[in-house]
């Protein structure tokens, strides 16, 4: 391969669909902004999309030195074929030194495509991005066996470095308009017949997208909310703190609740201001995945459950009764 | 259709304990599974199979114990099953895996005389969580690739894959052949029967060594093919003095839970 040299810059990849980004590519430019620094390099911003050169200007008011933008129709949606041979199209003429893509479910469709097509080294879904300071190379963090434990990776010989984050681990910095940077547009077209996938239909299942990445305040339930129904109490509560509903595997995999709404290792990770574990006894996977809460509260009849060990404040009580005594109680001091 | 199914036995996550002292993983007496997600993948194999005809190939990489996550394949509806094990496969990260099981995937086309239409693998697996090996298999291959499938239906003669998304799920058509992870399925994998089980213990599981890869490069497996290199691991330490609420009526619990939060300015 190529002189490891020739590889300059740091590239945050900004997902977009129907010409909207998707916050986590935010997200990483701000936690990539003081790496970059380090390293004495160009934070890039690189945006595929369908009309997005307006998200390339949001991505230099979030950060970014400058933007490189793919814009076309066939990325209105996200395909496989499409997007992965544009950035690796982009990958081979401008030879970046990291690449940080968002972890969502197109993140790690296309990372690996990528990865695997130019042959270099891909860490997927980090919780902590770092430069090791002995050799300069990207430091990996993420949680492995279950959150159990956590490995740090690196990509010594292979450029471009490249990585996927999850969602909600870093926050956005603030929007500053004045920021200028340069916007190179590259024009990289796929033939239709070479998209080998077609989207037949989307069905949404909740009425919006459930944003628990970037929810302040989070109810989760657990298998003790007991059913399906019975999650109308957390929705009263959530109601009256303005919050978002999330659950965990075990209510998934019972079927009261959409996958959207799952947070833990295999769902969402969040980082919200308060985290109300309800009927959730804590497993690792579960707690990898809320670690990031500001204050999390927990309600469980089991005085063992391992949630305890992580909570800030704790009721051991039937959540039958102490949800609705709660929403009762917050709906007086919110009243006051 | 001819199906492969790649599948990996995994420490049971959910049994692993943290040495409290040292801080490390206690492994010793953690049972292996057939990955869970791999488990869906064989479930929707077999039942395309069952409606399609065709035949059902499962193939795992790792040591020779690994022949027992085939076995439990066998039990529930595989037709064959073949264990990739060698030295130099050891020490792989996902694109030195990837590699091999592409190539171990056209040993087996081979030797089973068939061409696979359809390659199924589990979203990730529960150990190493990477979701990697899935997509770069169908790279090796330079087939297309649906992730995170919820269910698959053959139509006329394509693939609808229903794909988890944000707010819902996405149908989305892909030409075969192709390599789908699944995530979850509508339905659970089914059991082996007593009959099934005897069955499965029986037969032979072919072992792919090195050798019987014909075209493979090895300087593209194992560590020395590897990209990626862990520099180190450690457990997460997770220390909160919090306090807990406990003997009190859910009111009372309820009214003080509110009354400190309040006090802290939490909310």
């Amino acid at each position: 391969m190529s002189n490891l040299g020739d590889y300059k810059n740091m590239w945050i990849f900004i997902e977009t669909e129907c010409g909207k980004a998707k916050n986590v590519g935010y997200e990483l430019l701000n936690a990539a902004k003081p790496l970059a620094e380090q390293k004495g390099c160009e934070l890039v911003a690189v945006v595929i999309g369908n009309n997005v050169e307006g998200v390339a200007k949001d991505a230099i008011a979030y950060g970014a030195d400058s933007a490189i933008v793919v814009d076309g129709s066939e990325y209105e949606y996200y395909t496989t074929d499409a997007f992965t041979n544009a950035i690796v199209t982009l990958i081979e003429k401008h030879k970046p030194e990291t690449l940080i893509i968002g972890a969502t479910n197109n993140g790690r469709d296309m990372g690996p495509r990528v990865s695997c097509r130019i042959k270099t080294g891909l860490t997927a879904d980090c919780t902590e991005i770092g430069i090791d300071e002995e050799t300069g190379n990207m430091a990996w963090t993420r949680p492995t066996f279950g959150g159990n434990l956590m490995a740090t990776i690196m990509c010594p010989d292979h450029r471009p470095q490249m990585g996927t984050v999850r969602p909600g681990v870093f926050k956005k910095g603030a929007y500053d308009e004045s920021r200028t940077g340069k916007i190179i547009k590259e024009d990289v077209h796929v033939p239709e017949e070479d998209i080998r996938t077609s989207l037949v239909k989307r069905v949404q299942e909740v009425s919006e997208a459930v944003d628990l990445a970037e929810a302040e305040i989070i109810v989760s339930g657990g298998r003790g909310v007991g059913s399906a129904d019975n999650f109308k109490i957390l929705e009263e509560l959530a109601d009256v703190l303005g919050a978002t509903i999330g659950c965990s595997r075990a209510v998934v995999d019972a079927g009261w609740k959409p996958q959207v709404f799952q947070v833990g290792q295999s769902g969402k990770t969040v980082a919200p201001k308060v985290y109300f574990a309800i009927g959730i006894s804590g497993a690792i996977q579960h707690l990898t995945g809320i670690s990031g809460s500001d204050t999390i509260i927990a309600i469980n009849k089991d005085p063992e459950a391992p949630i305890f060990d992580v909570s800030d404040y704790g009721i051991v009580g039937n959540l039958n009764e102490v949800v609705p005594a709660l929403t009762a109680a917050f709906k007086e001091m919110k009243e006051k | 259709m001819n199906i492969c199914v790649c599948i990996k036995q995994v420490p049971d996550t959910n049994e692993i304990k943290i040495d409290p002292v040292k801080h490390t993983l206690i492994r010793t007496g953690v049972p292996s599974i057939v990955n869970p997600f791999d488990t869906y993948a064989q479930e929707v194999g077999v039942r395309l199979k069952e409606k399609l005809g065709g035949r059902l190939v499962v193939i795992t990489m790792g040591p020779p114990q690994a022949k027992e996550a085939i076995r439990s394949c066998l039990s529930v509806g595989a037709d064959a099953g073949y264990l990739i094990s060698g030295r130099k496969f050891g020490g792989s990260d996902t694109l030195a895996t990837s590699y091999i099981l592409s190539e171990a995937i056209k040993a087996v086309e081979e030797k089973e005389g068939v061409k696979f239409d359809l390659i199924l693998c589990g979203k990730q697996a529960i150990d190493g969580d990477t979701a990697q090996v899935g997509p770069e298999i169908a790279e090796h291959l330079g087939i297309p690739q649906v992730t995170y499938a919820l269910d698959i239906q053959e139509v006329d003669g394509d693939l609808q894959v229903k794909r988890e998304c944000d707010a819902g799920y996405d149908i989305i058509s892909v030409k075969l052949p192709a390599v789908v992870t699944v995530v979850k399925l509508p339905y659970e994998p089914r059991y082996p029967t007593y009959r099934t089980r005897k069955e499965a213990r029986t037969k032979e599981i072919p072992v792919l060594a090195e050798a019987d890869l014909t075209t493979i490069d090895l300087d593209r497996c194992g560590l020395g093919g590897s990209p990626t290199k862990v520099k180190s691991t450690y457990t997460p330490v997770r220390e909160k003095t919090g306090m807990t609420i406990r003997g009190m009526g859910a009111e009372a619990a309820a009214a003080k839970l509110v009354e400190l939060v309040h006090d802290a300015k939490i909310l």
